[in-house]
């Protein structure tokens, strides 16, 4: 038994891969940036905001955790439309991925920011700044800090589950790849090669945030 | 226990080794030993007596934990050999490895005991799985080096639930049920609350007197002088200088062991 | 047309989910078996067993979970074997537990003291013996919280079974959304009974968690 592989048919088609990694990145870019703000906003209410946010925080984040995301993409993009709430491919998948990243960054920032020594938080309400300023320019900055390291590994999950966006025709890679395959019939090879970008992706993702962490988000 | 004519019949507890008295039962020649560029031991020749007792001293980084570690092969050495009872140490033969660990029982600064484990079960593993001893003959003798390390009472107790002076007897009573012919101590009572250190001595000094082979690293300069039949003074990887206690310590002859002598009284 | 009462719905909704639940069995106990091997093969020490698990775990852990199951389901094929999606989403959920299991488990031995190694290995006991009598006890004990949450992660994932043809909840939403043209309501009872299955395991790796630190006061 020989098992022959050819990929230069895939290799020939490098600007459809090329164009989908580009989308992968897009769009984890996007729902990095929103899903991070959603992330912030609910670990406020979750931990300091009023009964009244506190708990529906709580419920999202744990129906979130706790489901799929495919099932959240396909209710968001298959399910909405019968609520009259049509969507593009494109922002189908920037809401799912947004609102997947921020329940598992709510979490993960809240974490953060209970580690805040409790004299802080009193040395500078005693300096009379009111509690969204404490929050702001007290809590927030050491506690984004600290969770950095977790955040961004939340964020390379996130963007290597959107591979599952190609099945609502999101044209990022996984959709690239499954067009390739549909084009020459090498299909194996076609997936390895998507999926060896994906793992360059995720360590090219991994070493920008952490580069982006040291130079912007902490000062130095 | 049916053994009639039994050597050690004087005293039951400890295990009579294969070496003669007054021989060498560890033999330790043209020792080094490397942490990268790092040399660490620089050439150590060391023969320890059957029923001698050995005290290693120097300042941290001597190199005298790692010439323990060395002994039972905790680290692996570069060049020279080294022999426990007969044993020879060849770091490339898991079983070889196994024979000489069973000639040398260890008792480390931060006792190690298994804290999973009752005190009894941590006394009863190594003799279990490693030499086969029947429970019944296991227990019985794990209650008598339990007994002999003054903690009896304390065979079903977990380890967490003992005081540090009492965690480290009973890491001797493990050592000791391996029946070892020499038992190696490495800092043993550095991390106990000073009020502790006495009841772990006088176990030691009373294993020194039933003619336990004994090389131990210690900070304990009295104790050291009191019972060892010989001191060490390791300086840069390198034995420095050597002689009875009351030399050493009396009569320091190297100007490297009289600085470190008289900056211990600072 | 056919009327589909909610009944209809669920019903058919939980038959599907029993093979999410037979999935997500196979998957955790394979993959445990394998991550434990692979633990084991990592802690004797050896260079090469090392480097290549570390790679396994990086390539699991660095690639869509979609993509190995792609991978898996056209690369058996080419080894001439016939392949189903039940075979292909069982080998690749199996490898990919296995590449998360290996890694969280060795996290647990690496926090068990450097010392238990050096006691036990100064008692004669083999490396099998510090293994099974005094490392993996002790690590078993932090390891159990964070394997229970990862089982959540694992029913998650076989959600993604249904992009290769095999018909769990997942895939039996969206035939079900397709014939009763409810997608809303469909895939809303998709999530709540996933939800079902995933927020007890959840709980109950929190609070095992929560124990852990309160013993170890």
């Amino acid at each position: 038994m020989r098992v022959a592989l050819d990929f230069w048919p895939v290799l020939a088609q490098w600007p459809l891969l090329l164009e989908g990694a580009a989308w992968t990145l897009g769009l984890t870019a996007v729902a990095t940036l929103l899903g991070s703000s959603v992330g912030v906003a609910c670990a406020w209410a979750r931990v300091s905001g009023p009964w009244a946010l506190r708990v529906p925080a709580a419920a999202y984040v744990e129906l979130i955790r706790n489901t799929p995301f495919i099932v959240q993409l396909f209710f968001v993009f298959f399910g909405l439309p019968a609520a009259g709430i049509r969507l593009t491919p494109l922002t189908a998948s920037i809401l799912a991925m947004t609102i997947n990243l921020g329940a598992y960054a709510t979490e993960i920032v809240r974490a953060g920011i209970q580690a805040t020594p409790r004299g802080q938080i009193e040395a500078a309400e005693s300096l009379a700044l009111t509690r969204l300023q404490v929050f702001v320019h007290i809590v927030l900055p050491p506690a984004l800090k600290r969770v950095w390291p977790a955040l961004t590994s939340q964020i390379i999950i996130v963007m290597l589950g959107s591979a599952v966006c190609g099945q609502i025709s999101m044209e990022e890679l996984s959709h690239a790849a499954n067009l390739i395959q549909s084009r020459n019939f090498r299909a194996f090879e076609a997936y390895i090669l998507a999926t060896l970008v994906y793992l360059g992706l995720a360590i090219l993702v991994r070493r920008v945030l952490h580069w982006a962490g040291q130079r912007f988000v902490f000062g130095s | 226990m049916s053994a009639g004519a039994d050597p050690s019949a004087t005293n039951p507890v400890l295990v009579p080794p294969h070496t003669e008295v007054g021989a060498p039962i560890v033999r330790i020649t043209a020792l080094r030993k490397s942490f990268g560029d790092n040399e660490v031991l620089k050439g150590i020749d060391l023969d320890v007596m059957r029923g001698e007792v050995v005290a290693v001293i120097g300042k941290s980084g001597s190199g005298k934990s790692t010439l323990l570690r060395c002994i039972n092969g905790l680290e692996a050495f570069q060049e020279g050999s080294l022999t426990v009872d007969g044993k020879p140490l060849l770091h490339e033969s898991a079983q070889a490895m196994r024979e000489l660990r069973q000639r040398v029982g260890m008792i480390f600064q931060s006792f190690n005991l298994f804290p999973h484990l009752s005190v009894g079960r941590n006394v009863m593993l190594a003799p279990r799985l490693v030499k086969k001893r029947r429970p019944d003959e296991n227990e019985a003798r794990a209650r008598q080096l339990l007994d002999r390390v003054g903690l009896a009472e304390k065979f079903d107790a977990m380890p967490d639930q003992l005081s540090g002076g009492q965690q480290q007897r009973v890491a001797i009573a493990r050592a000791l049920a391996m029946d070892p012919a020499v038992l190696l101590c490495d800092e043993i009572t550095s991390a106990l609350d000073p009020e502790l250190v006495g009841e772990v001595l006088r176990v030691v000094e009373s294993l020194a007197e039933d003619g336990m082979t004994l090389l131990m690293v210690t900070h304990e300069m009295g104790f050291a002088r009191k019972v060892a039949d010989r001191v060490i003074f390791m300086h840069q990887g390198r034995v420095h200088e050597s002689g009875p206690p009351d030399s050493i310590f009396g009569a320091p002859r190297t100007p490297e062991l009289k600085q470190f002598l008289s900056s211990l009284h600072e | 047309m056919v009327e589909f009462t909610l009944w209809d719905i669920l019903r058919n909704l939980l038959l599907a989910a029993r093979w999410t639940v037979v999935l997500s069995l196979i998957a955790f106990a394979g993959g445990g078996a394998v991550g434990l091997v692979l633990l084991v093969l990592r802690l004797t020490g050896n260079r090469v067993a090392d480097a290549a698990i570390g790679a396994y775990v990086q390539l699991f852990q660095g690639t869509p979970l979609l993509m190995q199951l792609f991978l898996l389901y056209f690369g058996i094929a080419l080894f001439g074997v016939e392949t189903s999606p039940w075979m292909a989403a069982c080998v690749a959920l199996i490898l990919y537990a296995s590449a998360y299991l290996t890694e969280i488990w060795r996290g647990c031995v690496a926090a068990v003291p450097r010392g238990q190694w050096e006691a036990s290995a100064s008692l004669a006991l083999g490396f099998g013996q510090q293994l099974a009598h005094v490392v993996l006890p002790q690590a078993l004990r932090i390891a159990v919280p964070p394997t229970v949450g990862f089982l959540v992660q694992v029913v998650k994932g076989t959600a993604l079974a249904s992009v290769i043809g095999f018909v769990e909840l997942t895939k039996a939403g969206g035939m079900i959304a397709n014939v009763t043209y409810e997608p809303l309501l469909v895939y809303g009872c998709v999530a709540l009974i996933y939800f079902a299955l995933c927020f007890p395991i959840s709980l109950y790796a929190g609070s095992l968690e929560r124990k852990l630190h309160v013993g170890r006061r």
